[in-house]
């Protein structure tokens, strides 16, 4: 490639193949650190575990020989470097060891609650969506007067509630006085013995698996039990995405095009929602991927609220009775998520701005 | 200066806004006071200083401000509603005073707040001073530890270090703290690399002054008032992370009155006695809001490259 960087015609795109190729590496080489990085603080946290996992094996009135015997067989006795390493190894081949409480492999558990967790996050984030990006444009056409500010109190007032008590408030009033929508869980018990028999399985996601089966009073159920929990953790995707849409869009209102375009006779609607938001976009992606990889994150509080059978509630049932295989696991794959999730977000961000691809 | 027809707070006024400062002192007073007269002219940051100041009144006096004993346990006054006489917000499940209980929970939120708050920024002003003054390979090595930190999501590394650590307030208070760290350093380094080669780091540097002098004498003190926003910004995280992890049973154990913990057993009753879960939660709810009002208010005031309005 770049034998031919002195014709000029090829060049261009020489050069910018040979700086995606860059790019990439370098893109891989931050993944992979930053991937090793997570699995040395989970194995420095399994390590200063005051339980003693050979004797959680042998029990108390194990032998010498025998407690050697089972040390040597967990590995316990080889240097800690060799132990990371095959640490490493275990990770990326997707064995987390095995759940006390399931005695299931922790990656077969982990991807049979996941889905409930992906459906809540993604409703949130949908919903959050909606209402912060109107609700931030708004704010940001008309800086300091009622609406700007009741936007902003909204937003902080959200910032500042516990996730958790929320939810119980949220129970407490649309559940238990109102009786408007499902309790805890994800459907009615009746429900969910049709779906566990009639409804075949393709995305563990109920909304979609009823949908597809047509099983509309499932599907209807399935969503009277999610319209809660979403709307909790939408609240806060809301109030994030509000701010940041009102900044982006204050910036954008201040620049010479927008003026331009005024002058030239467009109505103010094209001008704000068009011209405006639509430059707006890429750095609102990453605001949404990241508030997005902060709603897996909050799910463990709200799913512990709601008994969501999610990765959430997983991870704190496995803290709850010291199944520090599940934990880890659980760790390791919401890290993994939120590592990939930010990276996937700064790639787009790339592809899409034409600025950053000319300063790249 | 001072005419004599002023009153001594007019003098004190006149003396402070002197636009010929004859000392360093009146100078850096005068400074201060033009920032608060900025910051006292936002009502929500004020609102927001009246509430940590009335939270920190609360956890100096509660023993004079609970009427009743947090711990006291009352089995034939359990579950009464608010508005009881004697139990304005209403008693728990073991007929303890609820107020009384928020009242002196407000200690452990503080003491959970100010451990945070003298660790975490500290920690991050080392790491991201040294990182940006040094430079080179000092700074990739702390900046990629810094990042690898940063990718992890807080709550859930808190939770892991719990688990491990085994429940119980001082370790809440070292993961939160150990969870904190990396936005400071970040800040740190950049507030660091803008000072880096600036006349006068140079000119010390000159005089034969050593790195740690430099790093701890003159290039901290620039960076302090961007940590101080984050600080006071964080603090709302931070107490909603040690109400979570108090929530999840791994933070304060019982009997102590923390707020999350209240929360989580007020849970068992939410349907039929809804105060013993809500209270808690409101007094949750109004600190924090507390301290993201202060921080938005100082943001303003204190970050010249804000421009929120």
């Amino acid at each position: 490639m770049s034998s031919n960087t002195t014709t000029l015609p090829r060049d261009g795109i020489a050069r910018r193949l040979w700086q995606l190729a860059k790019d990439l590496l370098r893109l891989f080489v931050m993944l992979a650190t930053t991937f090793l990085g997570l699995l040395a603080i989970t194995f420095f946290i399994g390590r200063v575990v005051p339980i003693d996992p050979v004797l959680a094996i042998v029990g108390e009135r194990a032998t010498q020989e025998q407690y050697e015997a089972a040390r040597h067989a967990l590995g316990l006795d080889r240097p800690l470097i060799v132990q990371f390493l095959i640490y490493v190894k275990d990770a990326a081949t997707g064995n987390f060891g095995t759940s006390l409480l399931t005695a299931k492999p922790v990656l077969e558990d982990i991807g049979r609650v996941f889905p409930a967790t992906l459906e809540l996050a993604t409703l949130a984030t949908i919903l959050g969506v909606l209402l912060g990006v109107p609700t931030g444009v708004i704010a940001a056409t008309r800086p300091g007067t009622l609406t700007d500010q009741i936007i902003r109190i909204l937003g902080l007032v959200g910032y500042s509630m516990p996730v958790f008590w929320l939810g119980l408030m949220g129970l407490l009033i649309f559940y238990g006085e109102l009786g408007w929508v499902g309790g805890p869980g994800r459907l009615d018990t009746f429900q969910e013995m049709m779906f566990e028999s009639e409804v075949p399985r393709h995305t563990g996601m109920i909304l979609i698996d009823s949908a597809l089966a047509g099983a509309w009073d499932i599907f209807r159920n399935a969503l009277s039990h999610i319209v809660l929990p979403a709307g909790v953790l939408a609240y806060y995707s809301m109030a994030y995405i509000s701010r940041m849409t009102r900044s982006f869009m204050m910036n954008e209102l201040s620049q010479e095009y927008v003026t331009t375009a005024r002058v030239k006779g467009l109505p103010e609607w094209r001008v704000v929602w068009v011209h405006a938001l639509g430059n707006t976009l890429v750095p609102l992606i990453t605001v949404i991927a990241l508030s997005y990889a902060n709603l897996l994150e909050g799910s463990v509080l709200t799913e512990t609220v709601f008994a969501w059978p999610g990765l959430g509630l997983y991870i704190t049932n496995a803290l709850m009775s010291a199944d520090m295989a599940a934990v880890m696991g659980g760790t390791i794959i919401v890290g993994a998520a939120f590592i990939l999730l930010n990276m996937a977000s700064d790639i787009l961000y790339r592809l899409i701005d034409p600025r950053a691809r000319a300063a790249a | 200066m001072s005419g004599p027809f002023l009153t001594p707070l007019g003098r004190l006024s006149a003396w402070l806004t002197d636009p010929n400062p004859s000392s360093r002192l009146q100078a850096r007073l005068g400074q201060a006071w033009l920032t608060w007269l900025r910051f006292s002219r936002n009502p929500l940051a004020m609102i927001g200083l009246g509430i940590i100041l009335a939270l920190v009144l609360m956890a100096l006096f509660a023993p004079l401000l609970a009427p009743h004993d947090p711990l006291e346990q009352d089995l034939t006054r359990r579950l009464l509603p608010p508005l009881t006489p004697g139990h304005w917000l209403g008693t728990d499940e073991f007929g303890r005073d609820i107020l009384s209980r928020i009242v002196h929970g407000s200690r452990i939120t503080l003491t959970i707040v100010a451990l945070v708050a003298v660790t975490a920024p500290v920690f991050g002003l080392l790491v991201g001073t040294v990182s940006g003054y040094f430079g080179g390979w000092v700074d990739a090595v702390l900046m990629r530890l810094t990042d690898i930190f940063l990718a992890f999501p807080r709550l859930i590394l808190a939770l892991a270090l719990v688990a491990a650590l085994g429940p119980g307030i001082e370790n809440a208070i070292l993961a939160i703290a150990l969870t904190a760290w990396p936005p400071y350093a970040r800040v740190a380094r950049a507030e660091t690399l803008t000072v880096r080669s600036a006349d006068y780091i140079a000119a010390i540097r000159l005089a034969g002054a050593s790195h740690g002098r430099i790093i701890l004498g003159h290039v901290t003190p620039m960076c302090l008032p961007s940590v101080i926003i984050r600080v006071t910004l964080d603090m709302a995280g931070v107490i909603l992370t040690a109400a979570g992890l108090g929530f999840l049973g791994l933070g304060a154990q019982p009997p102590l009155p923390e707020w999350g913990l209240m929360i989580s057993s007020g849970r068992k009753f939410l349907f039929d006695q809804w105060w013993v879960a809500t209270m808690p939660g409101l007094a949750i709810f109004i600190v924090s809001l507390g301290f993201n009002l202060l921080g938005d208010g100082l943001r303003d005031v204190l970050d010249p490259r804000s421009t929120s309005r």
